[in-house]
């Protein structure tokens, strides 16, 4: 194995596991909803909950509206008497990231991460409005896909891209999803329809959707142990832009760019990427900022314009580019999770096999 | 997410009802954040300039890039440039127009950054990158970022700008109160469906871990300790055993209760888990634990009102000792 030790322990996925992915979910509250998937990706390698050495979660109580929520959900984990436990109010890759963090310590062999989202309650347009600057944007409710179509339009502008490219984006996603990801929401031909904030057109913009996502991470010869071919995280960094919308240039990533340095992507060629774009205009800046070219299989999940269970979305994708390294459909893998208005903020994760 | 996806129907038996949740948010502002909006309630519009010489609008405290405090302020002009733009054939509940706009990015005469707010356009095909605007003040102004009203297209030159200020003015705005609203349609879920179907019958039901045999009431849907879901429902009371309680001596709001009265963790015969309840029909200096109690519904209620003695002797330490 040729990969240069970055960090002080050896850490890998070992196993992932999602719900599927649907409109509404109102016969389950969160946790008879994320119970399933932990016990699947429990049941992948073998462990009970009680010998996972650090559970890490995320999630955001603004989407169902449930204060709390999250401390409902570790009744699934069987959090009582109390365990090694943390929670992180974004997507469930930055939990990861803490729990990968809490391996590299020492202070844990294993961790179990997972995260939820259940947007049907709740507008979650108007909903994501609430994270924005409570001073200048907040006060003016602007949604989700008006401030992504502000950057769609930038893009066109600079001549990057063009309304048919990015309509072409949400096709080749649904349709690699129809194949690849029995999960997904949305699959196979999907009408471009209308407007939703032009140029954005409902083809471009992600379902809206309830669902769960976990993995398993373990260090060392514990992952050798749990999985036959376990995808080794060999970079992961994550960065942030300026706050201020007004002083980004939104055709551009630079903290998702200056992650994947600090990850080691751009040190050896990957053959996967699962980036976590809501909006098809995303994935042509991520294309940009990560140099990935036409030879790399981009989301064959569908990314998050197949399903996009908001705050489990990045960690899907994290969790999928290890489950092809897992069934050997990949050798090196990059996985991309955002958070934020227009890429605001960007975790890049490089994921490897051991070659034979 | 189109119109038709949001209004997506649920299936049919699935309890639901409005939850409405608001959070007005008192927010102090530091001293360019209130220079800036001040300066709106006058028809002002200050930037700040940065450690590299930049002069940003919206004003923050600290240098975006060096995180340095920066405190020089510069006026700049009211007209200025769309650099991104996008256009909203749907309006949605609070935004600054309530029919169609656009979203702009507008980088104001003087300035190096650019603000978010409406254009108030005819249509898309009025609007482009690097079209002339200008902002419509609001009639009324407080002091936040709604004084801009939007901005409206302008032919004309531009304001005068680039002189510095001093960001003093008279009664200058020191906070902001952020009024937000969000509108849910709640679903309890599966176990605690079962649970509120048979309140409705003046029955409660709990559901039993598979794993440690433990009865929950009411029921969550998992054993927190085993991390199983909680599968056999299981009626139980209709009596139960005070476990512990308290005086409440101060009056809730919304609440017609004469205090002091007692509230109480009740374990219900034959759960493993007590609910709280008001105790009633007894002196409140006279509960005590091991009081054996029964609920009490009144008419079209939805759970006990209640709990009252049944006269029955006290239960034994003992038997509930592992309740507590
Ligand atoms: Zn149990």
């Amino acid at each position: 194995m040729a990969r240069t030790p970055r960090y002080a322990r050896e850490v890998a996925v070992v196993a992932f596991a999602q719900s599927d992915h649907r409109r509404r979910t109102d016969e389950l509250s969160e946790v008879e909803m994320v119970m399933p998937v932990l016990h699947q990706v429990l049941a992948r390698t073998g462990l009970k909950a009680g010998e996972i050495g650090f559970t890490c979660s995320g999630s955001s109580d603004y989407l169902a509206g449930r204060a709390f929520s999250f401390t409902m959900t570790l009744d699934g984990v069987g959090a009582w008497p109390p365990i090694s436990e943390s929670h992180v109010e974004m997507d469930g890759a930055w939990a990861l990231y803490e729990a990968w963090v809490k391996i590299q310590t020492g202070e844990a062999d294993t961790a179990l991460v997972y995260a939820y989202g259940k947007s049907s309650p709740g507008p979650v347009r108007d909903v994501l409005t609430r994270q924005l600057d409570p001073y200048y944007l907040a006060p003016l409710w602007p949604d989700s896909v008006a401030l992504a179509a502000l950057q769609a339009q930038a893009l066109i502008d600079a001549g990057e891209t063009d309304e048919p490219a990015l309509a072409a984006i949400g096709a080749r996603s649904r349709a690699s999803a129809r194949t690849g990801n029995p999960h997904a929401q949305l699959t196979g031909a999907v009408p471009q329809g209308d407007y939703q904030v032009r140029p954005l057109r409902t083809g471009d913009c992600p379902p809206i959707g309830d669902g769960a996502a976990a993995v398993v991470l373990a260090a060392g010869d514990t992952a050798r142990r749990l999985c036959e071919r376990p995808a080794w995280i060999t970079g992961i960094d994550h960065r942030i832009e300026a706050h201020a919308l007004g002083l980004r240039d939104l055709t551009d990533s630079p903290s998702t760019r200056i992650a994947a340095e600090h990850a080691g992507l751009f040190e050896a060629p990957v053959d996967t990427a699962e980036l976590h774009a809501p909006f098809s205009s995303q994935e042509v800046v991520l294309r940009k900022a990560l140099g990935l070219d036409e030879g790399v299989a981009v989301n064959r999940s569908g990314g998050a314009l197949a399903a996009n269970p908001v705050m489990a979305a990045g960690l899907i994708r994290i969790g999928e580019a290890a489950a092809r390294i897992h069934r050997r459909e990949s050798d090196r893998a990059v996985a991309h999770a955002t958070s934020g208005p227009c890429l605001q903020q960007n975790l890049v994760a490089v994921l490897e096999g051991d070659r034979a | 997410m189109s119109a038709a996806a949001e209004a997506a129907a649920s299936p049919p038996g699935v309890l639901r009802a409005p939850l409405v949740v608001e959070f007005p948010f008192t927010r102090s502002l530091g001293p360019v954040q209130s220079a800036f909006l001040t300066g709106l309630r006058e028809r002002v519009v200050l930037g700040v300039r940065t450690t590299a010489g930049q002069v940003m609008v919206p004003p923050v405290e600290y240098d975006p890039v060096t995180a340095e405090e920066i405190r020089e302020l510069v006026q700049v002009a009211t007209t200025g440039t769309v650099t991104t733009w996008a256009w909203n054939d749907h309006p949605r509940p609070n935004q600054p127009l309530d029919s169609p706009f656009a979203w702009a990015l507008v980088r104001l005469d003087g300035a190096d950054t650019a603000l978010l707010h409406a254009l108030d356009a005819p249509g898309p095909d009025a609007v482009r990158t690097g079209m002339r605007v200008r902002i419509r003040w609001a009639a009324q102004r407080t002091g936040a970022i709604t004084d801009i009203a939007c901005f409206e297209p302008h032919e004309g030159p531009a304001d005068p700008q680039g002189a510095p200020h001093d960001g003093a003015f008279a009664e200058p705005v020191t906070g902001i109160v952020a009024e937000a609203r969000l509108d849910y349609t709640y679903s309890p879920g599966r176990a605690q469906t079962a649970y509120i179907n048979a309140l409705s019958e003046r029955r409660t039901v709990g559901e039993r871990c598979p794993s440690c045999h433990k009865v929950y009431v009411p029921p969550r849907g998992a054993c927190p300790t085993c991390g199983v879901a909680t599968t056999d429902r299981v009626e139980v009371g209709p009596a139960g055993t005070v476990t512990t309680y308290c005086v409440v001596n101060i009056k809730a709001r919304n609440l017609d209760i004469e205090v002091p009265y007692v509230y109480a963790h009740i374990a219900l015969d034959g759960a493993d888990l007590a609910l709280h309840g008001r105790i009633g029909g007894i002196p409140y200096d006279q509960v005590r634990m091991g009081l054996r109690v029964e609920p009490v519904w009144t008419e079209g209620g939805r759970y006990p009102d209640h709990y009252r003695p049944t006269g029955e002797p006290d239960a034994d330490y003992d038997a509930y000792k592992e309740l507590i």
